[in-house]
């Protein structure tokens, strides 16, 4: 009864949500018995050879891969928990706030650095910075900027080569792009200077890493900022045209978070997979089209500023926080 | 003297030492429950001010900006709740009594005081929290309104730090109740250590030793010492008593008896009759008995008294032997027995001279009664290993079996019937090597004689 119920609400909801996908797609294992529903902000493209990898291990598993933006992911898991059984988003303010309301399950007996986990239900597997990312063509002649300063510098002095051309996030839209501005603006007073630049030369907004490389490429734009450089070094076919610059004051390291659903039935199956995203076996050196830089513990993150999964990512989701801080956004970005 | 077993009911020192880990584990106990009620306070309040602390950090970020409320909640407002156990967080803004922000189904209590704080445990979303709220009023130009914040995290942590220190109050106190039971062992033997003492001294007394109890003795013993000295005098007096009595009897018997024996000589010398004669010989021969007997009595009683009191002074006793050998030699040559002295020229002892003397002429006595007419009684004084008498004879020796029994009082060898004697002579010599710390040894040459040595 309860199933038939779901299936109806499903079924009415479907052409709500179905707008809102970018792409869905199911996996199937060699002798696939059981489909777990994950719901991801990953494009497919850079995803795919992580589900891959995680199926020929387990070929009696399907997966039924949904991807929606993080703030779509967030949204439309909150109101249909039942509806899927992972969670994975770069958004980790929204995905800790998931957690924080009850919505993940915890997972026992997991090996994860303190730093990369919260309340035992919300695991991050890969570490991606947020960069500056130029056009090659586009900057013969000029400086390559290697910090927010020096970019601010550029632009300020060649406003003609930059007006129309810079493109950003539209923090109202994508969730990431929120995350990235508001931890930005935590660190330094440098990201408001900027985005005012940025507004006074007409800044191009994009919902998606993915469209902003595509015009990247393309030469439409020849800077962006907070761009996740791991899509733009996923992309052999632009890797020429293209640079990706780590600002060397500060740049913001994401974390790719995975959280199982409160509400799942196949814990041990979803279980098996988050095991299998935290282990970064799919990143062994012969998948070499997988592209998602793992976390290790073995690496050296004292340089970078990881964003801390504490509570305190659930300040910029306060309504009037967001109200306020959108709005002094706009009215830097937006000047015409 | 056989020791009878006393009845036991229970031990004292089972008693004190069960009484006195009873104590220590009521309060081992008590002690954990206190410790853990009052962490479990202080935890509690540490939570408390930290939620206290972003509570009053939002509301210090509340403005009023063209009469609309702003709050621009500082990042650390949420931050400084990081647990270690990554606690849940959940808040709720309100101005008057509408929803500014948060969660809008988070209980809001009902505040009591508009001035303080309020804390409560409650629970949310199925788990249990502890909220605080405070509130503000704000004023912008004409607008007066009131600013209340509820913040309240999950028990987590606190849950975590309350087991640890549990944990640790419980290995805390098993600690110290170990330490307290070893110290209960050691108080419970050292308090019954004087009980044990007195009890191993008045173990180690002789049997003659009836003097008082001396030793200071804690007061709770003082009674039972007091007793058991009072006992003591009360048997001392009622044993010399005794020893009195018998000496006196036997020393009222003797003067008789001696002059019935010399009325019987006389008799004996007027009478022709055989059988009279015969008959009177017997009596002779019984009142030589009874005479004898009186004497040792006298004897054992005199040894009884002295043994207490020895006089000591420095004795030959090549000298003391000598003499008691010339008082024998009489009676020795009524049977054709030679005494013979084998000595040392002087071996020189310290001791009571009269009681020497008397153990002495007690064995050569003895030895006399017991040899065969026409044998020979060697008498040694040598002052090698250790001084001492040793006499023997040519008689039958002791019974092998009764060796030991001998030597109690009145008691008499298999053997020794058809021979004058009380059986009191082996008892006084072995009373006086005792008196002396000195041995008396019995046994049996190669030969079958028998060989008494008197050593100091």
């Amino acid at each position: 009864m309860r199933y038939i119920l779901f299936l109806i609400l499903a079924l009415l909801l479907a052409p709500a949500f179905a707008l809102d996908w970018e792409d869905q797609q199911l996996f199937e294992g060699n002798n696939g018995t059981q489909t777990l529903r994950v719901i991801s902000n990953t494009d497919t493209a850079i995803f795919a050879p992580v589900i891959q990898s995680f199926l020929q291990s387990h070929p009696q598993l399907n997966i039924e891969y949904n991807v929606a933006s993080s703030a779509n992911v967030y949204s439309s898991f909150r109101s249909t928990p039942d509806a899927y059984d992972l969670v994975v988003s770069s958004a980790m303010d929204l995905q800790l706030k998931l957690v924080n309301d009850g919505f993940a399950q915890p997972i026992e007996d997991i090996a994860h650095p303190a730093w990369a986990k919260w309340r035992r239900s919300l695991f991050g597997f890969t570490l991606e910075p947020a960069s500056i990312v130029i056009n090659k063509a586009a900057f013969k002649g000029l400086p390559t900027p290697g910090s927010r300063q020096e970019m601010i510098e550029v632009l300020r002095e060649n406003p003609e080569a930059f007006t129309g051309r810079i493109g950003t996030y539209d923090i109202r839209q994508s969730g990431l792009g929120y995350l990235f501005a508001t931890q930005d603006a935590r660190v330094s007073e440098t990201y408001w200077r900027l985005t005012e630049i940025m507004g006074s030369l007409n800044t191009q907004l994009y919902c998606c890493s993915g469209d902003m490389i595509d015009e990247l490429a393309k030469g439409t734009i020849a800077i962006s900022y907070n761009v996740l450089g791991s899509y733009a070094s996923a992309r052999s076919d632009v890797a020429d045209k293209i640079e990706v610059i780590l600002p060397s004051d500060f740049h913001n390291t994401m974390m790719r978070t995975v959280l199982i659903a409160q509400t799942t039935q196949k814990t041990s199956a979803a279980t098996l997979f988050l095991r299998h995203l935290i282990s970064s076996r799919w990143s062994k050196p012969d998948t070499e089209n997988v592209s998602l830089p793992p976390l290790t513990t073995q690496q050296d993150n004292s340089q970078r500023s990881i964003i801390a999964l504490d509570p305190g990512l659930m300040v910029f989701l306060d309504a009037m926080k967001r109200k306020t801080f959108i709005d002094e956004w706009e009215s830097a970005i937006i000047q015409q | 003297m056989m020791s009878k077993a006393a009845f036991t009911s229970g031990s004292l020192r089972y008693r004190l030492a069960v009484t006195l880990i009873g104590v220590v584990a009521v309060l081992t106990l008590l002690f954990y429950f206190v410790l853990r009620a009052y962490a479990a306070q202080i935890a509690l309040q540490s939570q408390d001010n930290i939620l206290n602390a972003s509570v009053t950090a939002i509301l210090d970020a509340a403005i009023i900006r063209d009469g609309v409320v702003k709050i621009d909640i500082p990042y650390a407002a949420f931050s400084m709740l990081n647990t270690e156990t990554d606690d849940r967080v959940f808040y709720a803004i309100y101005q008057n009594s509408s929803l500014l922000s948060g969660y809008a189904d988070l209980p809001f209590p009902q505040r009591e005081s508009r001035m303080s704080n309020t804390y409560k445990s409650g629970v949310y979303l199925g788990v249990a929290i502890r909220q605080v709220t405070a509130s503000r009023v704000l004023v912008g130009g004409d607008i007066r309104t009131r600013i209340t914040a509820t913040v309240a995290q999950t028990q987590d942590s606190l849950s975590g730090i309350l087991q640890r220190i549990a944990r640790n109050a419980a290995l805390y106190g098993v600690g110290f109740f170990s330490l307290a039971v070893v110290l209960a062992i050691w108080a419970t033997s050292s308090t019954i250590d004087p009980l044990k003492r007195l009890a191993e001294s008045v173990a180690r007394r002789g049997p003659q030793d009836l003097s008082p109890i001396v030793k200071p003795v804690p007061s709770e013993m003082t009674p039972l010492v007091s007793s058991l000295n009072s006992l003591m005098t009360r048997l001392d007096k009622s044993f010399s008593q005794s020893e009195e009595f018998i000496a006196e009897a036997a020393h009222r018997v003797r003067t008789p008896l001696a002059t019935v024996r010399s009325h019987a000589e006389v008799t004996l010398q007027r009478v022709d009759k055989e059988e009279n004669r015969q008959a009177l010989r017997s009596m002779i021969r019984a009142i030589d008995e009874s005479s004898r007997a009186a004497g040792q009595l006298l004897d054992h009683a005199m040894i009884t008294f002295r043994a207490n009191q020895l006089e000591y002074q420095a004795i030959d006793l090549v000298e003391l032997a000598r003499e008691c050998v010339q008082r024998l030699t009489p009676m020795g040559d009524m049977r054709d027995v030679e005494l013979r002295l084998e000595t040392d020229t002087t071996v020189l002892v310290s001791g009571d001279a009269i009681l020497i003397q008397n153990a002495v002429r007690n064995l050569m006595d003895n030895a006399l009664k017991y040899s065969p007419v026409e044998s020979v009684i060697i008498v040694k004084v040598r002052s090698e290993p250790s001084p001492h008498i040793s006499i023997i004879d040519q008689g039958a020796g002791f019974p092998s079996d009764e060796m030991h029994a001998l030597v109690a009082r009145f008691t008499r060898g298999r053997n020794a019937s058809g021979t004058i004697g009380s059986g009191l002579g082996l008892t006084i010599a072995q009373d006086v090597a005792l008196a002396h710390d000195g041995t008396l040894n019995i046994g049996n040459t190669t030969e079958g004689g028998a060989c008494v040595t008197f050593s100091f």
